[in-house]
């Protein structure tokens, strides 16, 4: 095997060097596996999505099928998504404002750890880096049902929450009665008066506790780049070392900021899993809602029509967001 | 604001700016390496110090120990009359232009510049800005991002960056070592004519023996976390104390030699059964074996039999002669067996001598200097050919 293919060899090594000469082809060869995919498994889905939510008809009754025309446009499907979903009870909402509490969480406990991975860890960084990823060696719904042990009511947890007053203020924070019905997010307080598990703060819990290393990874990827002298040129500007991290690894972490918080707040908005595990039964999210009008009602076109709303508002938001941040001096 | 004429005496103390930077006594370990090793220097106010050598000898490390960003193990800073050993780097009086330029990427040059004005409060940084990017003409540049500038341009906004200050002492880490010969040269001139502007004390460390001659009133050079010597660039030059100066500042040719007496202020020496002579003041030897030390240039070439009064000579059998235009450089094999190195200028008119010739090498006593012989002759020569 080691002299014989040396002859051979140098035919491929011509046929490389042909190719480099046509490489106009080569981003398209190199793209066209993930755009196959892309077009497959989500613009097909996507425009089926978008049919079926201006379709009429249900899985369950009549013959079962569905018609779509474009002579009509079934648009009251939305109208029916808007009245039952954002107006009769504030789901979207909810689910809204869930993901974007979480996020915010999300960031607040990633950012320092990522930081002290990054900067601080020394000979522990892959440790600790192992120890972020370490959860998903188990199951999704396994790690959410154990939140419903730890946040249970007899639990060490909630025991000190209650005792240290934490629960009352908690259960303070609510939408006043007063309040229209759409905007009725946490009618009952985030946390009940002796009870954890089964409110928005639960869900909110588990949500950040999910989304968690979403939003360290790419942190860390951020921080880990920044180069430490331009931190030490900072502090021999004049900077202490808070001024440093405010005017140099902040901005120059944005762009791990920005990543994580996408990769966390997108999939926290549809998520149903931590509000059926976690959440009051009468308490849905957008994920649950969907999810009841496939399987439950066979309602395919309203299921369809809440989903498209829920996509059109993140790309919305994220795109705003992103325009935003990116107008703040990413690297 | 000084009058500085191309001074090669002691550092002029200027009324500009600029403190005395006193770094007493100090010592660096990393672990149970020291990388700087109870180093004392005084560099004074105004002066355009130079601190030269090797890579890894500790340049760096005496810097980050100055500029606060590294503590030293033991021993004192002091700038003017302050003891800053112990000060946070942002508290101290002092600026430092980076190695690698550490330029922040999300900023433009303007906000680059202004950095440190904003962080110190001052209240014009504006009219400040503009004007030190006029100093190192990047006024057009104001609002590019510092990837957007060349090697040159660059080095410049750091040099911008550190001086806006208005530091007692300015930190230059080897700032011209990523650029070409060419924009190097031109970069020297034009730090120097800064440096003479503004009066600020600046410490350029740099291992390019040239650059730190062309520039620095005062030289230390270091190794392995010591000062070898410190003085006045001709002063290092002509009368160099240990071989390690000798053969990284130039070349030298070292020759083995006895030290037999001393009158007055002349010192006899034997080197290999011959007498020579030496100023007394140009022995740095308590013992009396020496390295007798000649740079190449000092030393003349002539045909054998050429009569030489009054001065050292010693004969000898030339090996290589390379013409180079300005000079020959030659090797001569000494009778015992040693090369040495002879630059020559061309002022013959018959062309330069060639291998093989007998030849006797003389000098001028005067040009003669002996070093403690229980050094190593080759410290410090690698660095002359293999850098640049
Ligand atoms: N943080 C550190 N930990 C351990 N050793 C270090 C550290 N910083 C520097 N050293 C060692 O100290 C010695 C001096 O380093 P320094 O950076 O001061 O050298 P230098 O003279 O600036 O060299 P160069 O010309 O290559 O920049 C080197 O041997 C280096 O390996
Ligand atoms: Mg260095």
């Amino acid at each position: 095997m080691s002299a014989a293919p040396a002859p051979g060899a140098a035919a491929p090594a011509d046929d490389v060097a042909r190719s480099v000469g046509t490489k106009a082809w080569t981003p398209y060869a190199l793209l066209s596996p993930g755009m196959l995919w892309l077009a497959i498994f989500f613009l097909i889905p996507t425009v089926m999505l978008a049919r079926m939510s201006l379709s009429s008809g249900s899985a369950f009754a009549g013959d079962g099928t569905f018609t779509f025309s474009v002579k009509s446009l079934q648009w009251g499907n939305y109208g029916d998504a808007i009245s039952k979903y954002v107006i009769d009870s504030p789901i979207f909402q909810k689910s809204l404002i869930y993901a974007l509490i979480a996020t915010v969480l999300c960031l607040a406990i990633a950012y320092p750890l990522a930081y002290t991975i990054a900067f601080k860890a020394g000979r522990w960084r892959n440790l600790l880096l192992v120890l972020v990823i370490a959860p998903f060696f188990t199951s999704f719904l396994l790690r959410t049902t154990a939140w419903s042990t730890i946040l249970s009511d007899s639990s060490v947890v909630v025991q000190f929450m209650e005792s240290t007053g934490m629960l009352n203020v908690l259960h303070a924070i609510n939408t006043p009665d007063s309040w229209p019905t759409w905007t009725q997010i946490f009618p009952d307080g985030l946390t009940g008066e002796n009870r954890v598990l089964q409110t928005p703060l639960a869900v909110i819990l588990g949500i950040t506790y999910n989304f968690l290393p979403f939003m360290t990874l790419p942190l860390f990827a951020s921080l880990e780049r920044i180069d430490i002298r331009l931190i030490e040129a900072a502090t021999d500007l004049y900077s202490s070392a808070f001024t440093a991290f405010r005017k140099v690894t902040f901005p120059l972490s944005l762009p791990g900021v920005v990543a994580g918080t996408l990769l966390t707040f997108i999939p926290a908005a549809g998520d149903p899993v931590n509000a059926a595990l976690l959440g009051a039964a009468n308490d849905s999210l957008m994920g649950n809602a969907i999810d009841a009008q496939f399987k439950a009602t066979g309602n395919y076109p309203l299921a369809a029509s809440l989903s498209v709303m829920l996509m059109v508002v993140i790309v919305t938001m994220v795109a705003l967001y992103v325009r935003r941040a990116g107008t703040e001096e990413l690297v | 604001m000084s009058e500085q004429t191309t001074s090669t005496a002691a550092p002029v103390s200027t009324s500009g700016g600029g403190a005395d930077l006193h770094i007493v006594d100090v010592t660096k370990r990393f672990g149970s390496f020291k990388a700087v090793d109870d180093l004392t220097l005084t560099i004074p106010a105004g002066s355009f110090f130079a601190l030269l050598g090797p890579s890894g000898c500790g340049k760096t490390t005496t810097l980050r120990m100055v500029a606060g960003l590294e503590e030293p193990s033991a021993g004192r800073i002091v700038i003017g009359n302050e003891d800053v050993t112990h000060k946070k780097p942002y508290k101290r009086p002092v600026n430092t232009v980076f190695q690698s330029y550490a330029l922040f990427p999300h900023l433009d040059i303007f906000e680059n510049v202004a950095f440190g004005l904003r962080r110190s409060g001052s209240k014009d940084v504006r009219n400040e800005v503009e004007a030190m990017l006029e100093l190192v003409e990047l006024s057009t540049y104001a609002r590019r991002k510092p990837t957007q500038l060349s090697g040159g341009q660059q080095q410049r906004v750091a040099v911008a960056r550190a001086l806006i200050n208005k530091p007692e002492v300015l930190l230059l880490d080897e700032p011209l070592g990523a650029l070409d010969l060419k924009l190097r040269r031109q970069m020297q001139i034009e730090l120097k004519r800064i440096q003479t502007d503004v009066g600020i004390t600046f410490v350029h460390v740099t291992h390019d023996q040239e650059e730190a001659m062309t520039m620095a009133d005062t030289i230390a050079v270091m190794n392995a976390g010591q000062v070898e010597q410190m003085g006045a660039p001709m002063e290092l030059y002509e009368n160099p104390v240990t071989t390690f100066v000798a053969n990284f500042l130039g070349q030298s040719n070292l020759i083995k030699g006895e030290l037999t007496g001393k009158t007055g202020g002349d010192a006899s020496l034997l080197v290999q059964g011959q007498r020579m002579a030496m100023p007394t003041a140009r022995v740095h030897s308590e013992r009396d074996e020496v390295w007798v030390g000649v740079r190449p240039e000092k030393m003349q070439i002539s045909r054998a039999g050429t009569a030489v009064e009054g001065e050292n000579s010693m004969a000898g059998v030339v090996t290589d002669a390379s013409y180079i235009g300005v000079s020959t450089q030659y090797l001569v094999k000494l009778p015992w067996g040693q090369e040495v190195s002879i630059f020559s200028q061309n002022l013959s008119t018959e062309g330069p001598l060639g291998a093989g010739e007998d030849v006797v090498l003389h000098w001028n006593p005067a040009h003669t200097f002996a070093l403690d012989a229980s050094q190593d002759a080759d410290a410090g020569a690698e660095k002359v050919e293999g850098d640049e």
